[in-house]
């Protein structure tokens, strides 16, 4: 039995330079599993969920590699095809609240016109579930939140109504990509628990790129940790906790501060740590070239 | 859960009304001009010319505002004017709208060869002196209201184009737009759900604008005498023969000048009024 998401060895080019921003990627995610990408800005995180959902900017390019979504080949798929299927068993919780709701509509319809207008339900049935998914993810009153502007209320309460509208349709596989990240600390805590939450009482697989690895130990069972766009370790969250295999790994953590001594323990990473996994890149890349 | 932001209420505030109040007087007088008018607008009288208007020593009753040096009444032929100012502004101010910002939708949204093309047109078109284009256009076409309109139109689409092309990538940005791609939609419905509604209030701002950037083309087309047939009461036109008689009758050129000021302003206050009033985000 394979896993539901599926990515091997996915090299994503940018387009005139030809310079490659994903290097030969492969990781799988399991129905009900949590996988962690981490990595620095940059890293590449957040492009290998935007190629398995087909939403990659014009100028970055698929150059090989396979993604298999629940046994199909999404890179062999027709357009049309690729997004239906996308469409019916994946969604995405964006970054930024701020911009991830259409600020026109009401909230109800950006939650139930998917439903309906790519996956038939009835208008009632939508008008239901988004009242019962407001109620999952904590929301009082759903009933009055349905008919608000997006911009009447506040980030915390958009990122709830985001992941409400995530798990709408009974997705199989959610890519988180940095939720947490535009909200403050007190709110971040209450959203990584609901992911958590829904995630758990969902079964969903569920991607979650982040840059934080305390997050990873909270809500994630695996993780793969990138740099430049290359895997460098892909380990069970437990035992990546206790004995980091990869010199960049263990100086990634080391660099986390720790809330009981943060000034000691803010340590960069070490430049010969980056040297060695520069190093590393530049030979994966040589290979890379001479095969093709 | 809920706080202070759903509580705010927008007024309709005194720049609306005053606005939309002048234009929709304006539209009745349009629609009504020859029941409301109080005489003929080409009737002639040479006896009655240059008569002041009615609260000046020698105002004759029933000429208002006077009359011009053919003894034609001014109100008259300012209500009539209303009908062909009105007209082409709104049949040239929609069209130029449809046509700029389905293009600029377009360049915007798939971005790409498309905009690419779209883009050089409009950068080639506006090295174009708007004026002079439409009066090269008035002579290939011919005088008459359908050869304004066109002018219009083909002259000012760049300028839906170019403003709903920056609003419309600038909406693409958003995450909005990419979970509606994750979530199956085709890029029509994206562009005509999603990014559509979002550029609406620039567009009702721009179209208004447009209307009164089109009543001052068809007056200085008018008045240069390249509109309809110079007997047609238009503004532009009487502003033409105002000037003329200035010194003996300047109630001639002034009341159209004033209509056709306020109009304009009307026009682009009611536009800006329109867009606050309807964004849903307080900008």
């Amino acid at each position: 039995m394979s896993a539901f998401l599926e990515i091997e060895g996915l090299s994503a080019v940018l387009a005139g330079t030809g310079a490659r921003l994903l290097r030969s990627v492969s990781l799988a995610v399991d129905t009900g599993e949590v996988r962690g990408l981490v990595g620095e800005s940059g890293a590449g995180k957040s492009m290998i969920g935007k190629a398995v959902l087909g939403i990659l900017p014009k100028a970055v390019r698929v150059a090989e590699g396979a993604i298999r979504l629940d046994g199909h080949d999404l890179l062999a798929m027709r357009p049309a095809d690729r997004r239906r299927l996308i469409g019916s068993v994946a969604a995405l919780i964006p970054q930024d609240p701020l911009t991830a709701l259409n600020p026109s509509k009401r909230i109800g319809p950006q939650i139930t016109d998917r439903l309906v207008d790519i996956l038939g339900w009835g208008k009632a049935d939508a008008q239901a579930r988004a009242l019962e998914l407001l109620g999952e993810v904590h929301i009082e009153d759903p009933e009055r939140v349905i008919g608000r502007y997006p911009h009447e209320l506040s980030g915390g309460m958009r990122q709830r109504i985001l992941i409400a509208s995530a798990f709408a349709a009974e997705p199989r596989l959610i890519i988180a990509d940095e939720p947490t990240t535009a909200l403050d600390v007190t709110v971040q805590k209450q959203i990584l628990k609901l992911i958590g939450e829904m995630q758990a009482h969902h079964g969903t697989a569920l991607v979650f790129v982040t840059h934080d690895l305390g997050v990873v130990s909270k809500v994630c069972q695996s993780l793969s940790v990138l740099y430049a766009g290359k895997v460098v370790e892909d380990a069970r969250v437990a035992d990546f906790f206790a004995a980091p295999r990869h010199a960049y790994s263990r100086a990634l953590l080391a660099a986390t501060p720790k809330y009981t001594d943060p000034a000691a323990s803010l340590q960069p990473v070490d430049p010969s740590v980056i040297e060695a996994v520069t190093a590393e890149v530049a030979v994966a890349d040589r290979e890379w070239i001479h095969g093709r | 859960m809920l706080d202070g932001r759903a509580a705010v209420r927008r007024r309709i505030n005194a720049r609306l009304w005053l606005s939309g109040g002048w234009l929709a007087l304006l539209a009745i007088v349009a629609l009504l001009a020859p029941w409301l008018a109080p005489k003929d607008p080409l009737a002639q009288d040479l006896f009655a010319a240059r008569l002041p208007p009615f609260w000046m020593a020698g105002a004759e009753p029933g000429f208002w505002l006077g009359t011009d040096s053919l003894g034609r009444d001014v109100l008259s032929r300012i209500m009539h004017g209303a009908r062909i100012a009105l007209a082409v502004a709104l049949v040239a101010g929609i069209a130029t709208c449809l046509i700029g910002s389905a293009l600029g939708l377009v360049a915007g949204f798939m971005r790409g060869w498309a905009d690419r093309i779209i883009s050089r047109l409009v950068d080639i078109w506006m090295a174009f002196p708007p004026v002079l284009f439409a009066i090269l256009l008035i002579a290939v076409l011919g005088t008459g209201l359908h050869s304004i309109i066109i002018a219009i139109v083909v002259i000012d689409w760049t300028r839906f184009c170019r403003v709903v092309r920056a609003e419309a990538l600038n909406q693409s940005a958003m995450d909005y737009v990419a979970s509606a791609k994750v979530a199956g939609r085709t890029r029509l419905s994206i562009m005509v759900r999603e990014i559509l509604p979002n550029v609406l209030p620039t567009i009702v701002a721009l179209v208004t604008l447009e209307m009164g950037i089109a009543v001052i083309v068809e007056a200085i087309l008018s008045f240069v005498n390249l509109s309809i047939s110079t007997d047609a009461p238009t503004w532009g036109g009487m502003i033409a023969e105002g000037r003329i008689s200035i010194h003996q009758a300047w109630w001639v050129l002034v009341f159209p000048l004033v209509t056709l000021f306020l109009t304009v302003l009307s026009f682009s206050q009611f536009g800006e009024g329109l867009k606050d009033h309807f964004d849903p985000v307080l900008r």
